[in-house]
């Protein structure tokens, strides 16, 4: 547990989040490396599925980050994202996802170093929960755990994913 | 099956130093689908763009990826190689990691492992790219400018000599900002008026430049080469062709002490009033917040209480009842040049900044700013160049200089360096000096800022040859004491308090962005830092680019400038404004969204969704002309390629281009093999 590494990947968008995370690293803010960004053009083109194809391929952790509401690169991508995500939230918590494993924050093309927050404090959240292994669990290949096995259920929270 | 190249640069020490480049390719050598993987220390220089070209062609490579810095700065570099060498250019990507690794991470390993992973996450996407043809746009050779100070008078006068037509822009009711209200000019005490108006007046004749003044941006839509901007042309009261500007109209009017914005509140105008006798051009606006007729209509009045313009005007030109009218320009190019306003000190604050109770939050009646003290200097001014305060229009025997007001100065609100305050507080220093003989000049300062040609020697000559007392340190204190303004400060230098019994103070206050900005911002979707200043596309190589295409900065209002440098800024924009009318097409990424027909459901969704109005309905016919049912459309034209269409579309039938959900999913899949 003492050693558990987080592994968290960030949907961000390509004009605000990401661009902060260029500033990020052109103003040299050292951060925790436990992050792997996927670049989008906005966080309009994030879908939730995205979110919970990251969680079954083995995430602890996940980060949606775009341009401040009314700064979107396209106008409004961004609150398309906000609604979206309201709804997901409570979703993810009702498959039992904790919802302190994902993010969700604006960092604008200005802000590296609320980037580095965001990323250490992520990081730091899913650190304290330990690994996410309740879709690994439930995964048909890996052969400890079938799907209908009620011990592996047992094992992990959501027995709704599997109604899902 | 795929072939692709992976190519880690070293960027010299800058990603070597902490990324093990070698052990990166190492490892890529043996992902699958990798055909050829290599290290080199300079990627982007013409020997590691050769070996990119060479890779291509010997190993038959149907993809490129580029682990090396963010695609924000190379990508078009890379995909110009990849393009060159006879590989579709959007077979190329970039994997970052410079700024999202080695600039950030200290741990050798942690970072190698990182950069591996980001790496094998690009070749993933790169799998699943699609060779893609540029959309080709065509161009309207117009250009807007908003903001018809020095900066947006040079721009407009740049395109327009260069043979482009140019819609000049002006909230104001006269062309020339703040520059037509200074005295004179540093380094070399040119008269401001002297030099600027001919410009007015060039950009007001000029056969390429249409001048909109007392108008204002109201919508933005469109892209690069083709905007469509809706100008609001703010009711005047005044016909435009009718006017002749005689000025009868307002020495008719009785309203006459509205202080006067143009003279920093410390001259006074009419209610019908030009700015300034200058003014550009020369026709009046109604000022209807205190016009006495539009005071008596806003009471209720059954007839109106003035009318004496009206009457005074020969032309008929005055008419009451005019509304704004909007109109609708398409251009191709948009230069934002709005400048500046000066921190105000006084009590009321917009959120985050702070007053200043120490120097009587602007109260203390001669205690003025550096703009007023222009005005009192100027020629054209209140008091005819001569240096009166404004308490009791007495010759002040004793001024202070306080630099640094509200600039550096994190507790209220601003962080950064007004930079022109230095050189203007020496100015002033200096202009009142000449003005006042054996008057005392005493200025404290924090550090004295003079980089510039000519700026360090001109700051020295109102303190050796002019004789401006510098005291290094801040004032604590300023207040009223009978006739006299006391100014508490402390020289740090000496280690003693200075108390000095002033006759006038001028306080240097930070420049700050002209309110209204973020909105103006927001019409033209660019990005603003924290201060509210433009952000421009890149602090070093992109000065005068925005983070949208097509739009230009220029001048203050996207940091402090001084006025050669707002000039230079305006140069450079209106050549960045003329290199793209350079060419007939534009060529655009494709990355734009394709609606699948045979899936889709025509649910619409996708249309209300977007922001642009790219989506239309399409109907389906049968062979004999029937409608039987309607998809979606997306115009590729009008597409930005955000791709919010595809996250709400029910039938997957809508894809973005370059962003589609093949590629997604791979990045995702590809970072389940974390060590």
């Amino acid at each position: 547990m003492t050693d558990f590494e987080p592994r968290i990947t960030a949907f961000v968008c390509n004009w605000c989040t990401y661009t902060g995370a260029d500033l990020a690293g052109t103003s040299r803010l050292h951060m925790a490396s436990n992050v792997r960004i996927i670049r989008l053009p906005c966080t309009g083109r994030i879908d939730p599925l995205f979110i919970v194809k990251a969680f079954e391929r083995g995430a602890d952790g996940v980060i949606v980050s775009g341009c401040h509401p009314a700064d979107c690169h396209y106008t409004s991508g961004n609150y398309h994202a906000r609604r979206r995500f309201a709804v997901f939230h409570d979703f993810m918590e009702f498959l039992g996802v904790d919802p302190r494993r994902m993010t969700f924050s604006w960092v604008s093309a200005s802000e590296g170093a609320k980037w580095r927050d965001v990323v250490n404090e992520a990081v730091s959240n899913v650190r304290e929960l330990g690994p996410f292994d309740a879709y690994r669990a439930l995964t048909p290949e890996e052969p400890a755990a079938e799907p209908d096995d009620p011990s592996a259920a047992a094992t992990t929270a959501p027995a709704e994913v599997k109604a899902s | 099956m795929s072939r692709v190249g992976v190519f880690v640069c070293h960027c010299g020490e800058n990603i070597a130093r902490t990324v093990d480049c070698a052990a990166v390719a190492e490892t890529l050598k043996d992902h699958p689908g990798v055909a050829f993987a290599t290290d080199y220390k300079y990627m982007c220089s013409d020997p590691g763009q050769t070996l990119i070209k060479k890779a291509i062609e010997e190993h038959n490579l149907t993809g490129v990826v580029v682990a090396a810095c963010s695609p924000h700065m190379h990508e078009k570099t890379f995909r110009r190689a990849s393009d060159q060498a006879g590989l579709n250019k959007y077979m190329c990507e970039m994997a970052n990691i410079r700024e999202h690794c080695s600039w950030i991470h200290e741990d050798r390993g942690e970072a190698t492992a990182k950069a591996i992973d980001i790496a094998r996450t690009i070749v993933e996407k790169v799998k699943h790219n699609q060779p893609l043809e540029s959309i080709r746009i065509p161009v309207t050779k117009r250009a807007l400018v908003i903001g018809a100070g020095i900066a947006g008078i040079q721009a407009a006068l740049d395109i327009a000599d260069g043979g482009h037509q140019v819609i000049l822009i002006e909230k104001d009711a006269s062309i020339g900002g703040h520059m037509s209200q200074l005295s004179e000019t540093f380094p070399t005490l040119d008269c401001s008026q002297c030099i600027l108006t001919p410009r007015m007046v060039e950009a007001y004749q000029h056969p390429n430049i249409t001048l909109r003044t007392w108008s204002e941006v109201e919508k933005v839509s469109g892209y690069i080469g083709n905007f469509t901007v809706k100008i609001r042309k703010k009711a005047r009261s005044v016909d435009e062709d009718l006017c002749n500007g005689c000025g009868d109209c307002y020495a008719a009017c009785p309203a006459k002490k509205i202080p006067s914005e143009f003279e920093a509140g410390l001259g006074k105008r009419t209610a019908i009033s030009v700015p300034f006798p200058q003014a550009v051009p020369n026709i009046p606006v109604l000022d209807r917040v205190n016009c006495t007729l539009f005071k008596g209509r806003r009471k209720g009045l059954a007839k109106d209480a003035c009318g004496k313009c009206k009457e005074a005007c020969l032309k008929g030109a005055i008419d009451y009842d005019t509304e704004d009218t909007f109109i609708e320009e398409e251009v191709g190019a948009i230069a934002v040049a709005t400048g500046f306003q000066l921190y105000s000190i006084g009590r009321e604050q917009p959120e985050g900044l702070k007053g200043y109770g120490e120097y009587g939050y602007g109260e203390v009646p001669d205690v003025i700013d550096g703009l007023q003290f222009e005005r009192l200097a100027s020629a054209s001014g209140p008091t005819a160049g001569a240096i009166r305060r404004p308490s009791d229009g007495k010759e002040p025997r004793t001024v202070v200089f306080v630099h640094c007001v509200g600039s550096r100065d994190p507790d209220k609100g601003i962080k950064y360096c007004s930079k022109i305050c230095c050189m203007y507080n020496a100015k002033h220093a200096m202009l009142y000096k000449h003005k006042v003989h054996g008057g005392r000049a005493v200025a404290f300062y924090m550090d004295i800022r003079a980089a510039g040609k000519g700026y360090d020697e001109f700051s020295r000559r109102a303190i050796e040859e002019d004789g401006a007392e510098y005291i290094r340190g801040r004032v604590s204190k300023i207040y009223r004491d009978g006739d006299i303004v006391k100014v508490w400060g402390y020289d740090t230098l000496s280690g003693e308090q200075v108390v000095i019994d002033a006759d006038m103070v001028v306080l240097a206050t930070a420049m700050r962005p002209q309110p209204g900005i973020q909105e103006l911002a927001q019409i033209l979707s660019v990005s603003y830092d924290e201060h509210g200043f433009i952000n421009e596309a890149h602090p070093k190589l992109r000065p005068v680019e925005t983070n949208t295409a097509g739009v230009f900065v220029a001048g203050a209002c996207q940091a402090p400038r001084d006025i050669p440098d707002s000039v230079a800024m305006a140069s450079a924009a209106a050549a960045k404004v003329m290199g793209l009318f350079s060419a007939d097409e534009l060529e655009r990424e494709p990355a734009v969204a394709i609606v699948d027909e045979s899936t889709c459901i025509g649910c619409m969704r996708c249309q209300s969704a977007c922001a642009y109005g790219a989506i239309e309905q399409r109907d389906i016919c049968t062979v004999d002309g029937h409608v039987c049912g309607h998809v979606a459309y997306v115009n590729p034209g009008v597409c930005q390629g955000c791709g919010t269409c595809q996250a709400v579309c029910l039938s997957k039938s809508v894809e973005l281009q370059t962003f589609t959900d093949e590629q997604v999913y791979s990045e995702i899949n590809a970072l389940s093999a974390w060590e």
